[in-house]
């Protein structure tokens, strides 16, 4: 049971990069990654609500959406009600407001992460790894709400890795004589590809 | 915008025509505004997946966009985001039932991309910068344009990414068998293009080839 978490966790950093294996989250990720330290911040700020969110919507989709699922503690009359066309608006809502109530709560009783955090907070909600984790949650079927958490939190880390990566990169990349047009963007997709080459050799590793 | 003349302007006047064009070069979505490339690039080993999901935010970004700009005056400004994601979600979600029942085997293969257009930057994006500020013809425009201009990027590098990493085009064989060395041809399919990285770098070039026309767009640093 424990190894199994662990395997879990180790593969969604690494072998299904949530940035190099299915490019989510890849709009802040380009826009937020010209210095290290915005970067730290919003990879924290990811990583904070991936592991929060997804633990609630996991038992939003066991104890709500699945089929039959309400029927489990509504009881009769309950047992054949499919709500699973309802996962999208759910997640979404969850999400924001997860993000809004975080947000109040970092406010209150840590002000110091909160001027961190800040400007990258309110912008979580439209970040497409956290609903896609919470997406992958429930396509995966995960069996209990340690999975859920456990995979957030890895999910998270990896995306953190790699914003911290390609941050440090673009500082350092700014000394160097670029071709004109690829400037900026161009380069910056194409260092991630690289980069996604190599976290390719994680694939070969069994888990 | 309240500095303009009000004057009755047909329905495809210049300035209307421009919403549609300009996101195709000059103010392209993944290209130029970089919106839009989270739920992009997973989707374009294949040519068909890629035209399905293009067709998909056609579909949610001119309907989004239409609604939110009618509704505009009425959503309170503290709450617009929540609103949005709601119009997003319900457009979303009718897509994905529609898709479920007339294309089962795409759906499958977008598995979690289609929900995933709920958090499409590019649908949020031109919510906030456009339909929150002009009326439902012009939205409508707006969002048919930029969609599209999403669309003809993924097409392209779906394009190429099943062209050089499977030799067929929507499936159908385009590269002749007897090339092949298997044949005792000269050719081989180059598997990286199917890999995800690869994604990336194409993108990478288009936009390298994009500025290299068009050199009002190059970045300073």
């Amino acid at each position: 049971m424990f190894q199994e978490l662990i395997n879990l966790f180790v593969r969604s950093i690494f072998i299904e990069n949530m940035i190099f294996a299915y490019f989510l989250g890849m709009c802040s990720y380009l826009a937020v990654s010209k210095t290290v330290k915005t970067a730290v911040g919003l990879g924290i700020a990811v990583t904070f609500v991936l592991v929060i969110t997804l633990p609630v919507n996991w038992l939003l989709e066991n104890y709500v959406l699945q089929p039959g699922a309400i029927g489990k503690w509504l009881g009769a009359g309950f047992e054949d009600v499919d709500l699973s066309f309802l996962s999208f608006i759910m997640f979404i809502a969850v999400i924001a407001s997860m993000v809004q109530l975080i947000e109040m709560i970092v406010e209150k009783f840590a002000p110091a992460l909160y001027s961190a955090l800040g400007i990258f907070l309110p912008l979580i909600a439209v970040n497409c790894s956290i609903l896609g984790g919470s997406l992958f949650m429930q396509e995966r079927a995960f069996g209990t709400i340690t999975e859920a958490a456990v995979y957030g939190l890895g999910s998270g880390v990896g995306w953190f890795l790699a914003i911290v990566a390609i941050a440090a990169i673009r500082e350092k990349i700014r000394y160097s004589n670029v071709p004109a047009p690829l400037r900026g963007l161009g380069i910056t997709f194409i260092i991630t590809g690289l980069m996604g080459i190599a976290f390719m050799s994680f694939m070969g590793i069994k888990l | 915008m309240s500095t303009e003349v009000k004057q009755k302007e047909s329905l495809f006047s210049k300035k209307n025509r421009k919403l549609i064009s300009d996101p195709f070069n000059d103010n392209n979505p993944i290209t130029v505004q970089v919106l839009g490339i989270c739920s992009a690039l997973a989707i374009t080993v294949k040519l068909e997946p890629a035209i399905v999901m293009s067709l998909s935010v056609v579909f949610v970004m001119a309907a989004g966009n239409v609604i939110i700009s009618l509704i505009r005056n009425l959503i309170p400004n503290r709450i617009r985001i929540i609103v949005q994601l709601v119009v997003v979600a319900s457009l979303v979600i009718l897509v994905d039932q529609f898709l479920k029942a007339y294309a089962y085997d795409v759906s499958k293969q977008l598995s979690v991309f289609v929900g995933l257009i709920i958090t499409n930057c590019i649908i949020m994006g031109r919510f906030e910068a456009f339909a929150l500020a002009n009326g439902p013809w012009k939205s409508f425009m707006d969002g048919i344009g930029n969609s599209i201009g999403y669309g003809v990027i993924l097409i392209a590098v779906a394009f190429f990414r099943e062209l050089l990493g499977s030799g067929a085009l929507l499936g159908f064989q385009v590269i002749p068998d007897s090339w092949y060395i298997a044949n005792g041809g000269f050719y081989a399919n180059n598997g990286f293009f199917l890999f995800p990285p690869m994604a990336l770098i194409v993108v990478g070039l288009i936009i390298w080839a994009q500025r290299a026309k068009n050199t009002k767009l190059i970045e300073e640093n």
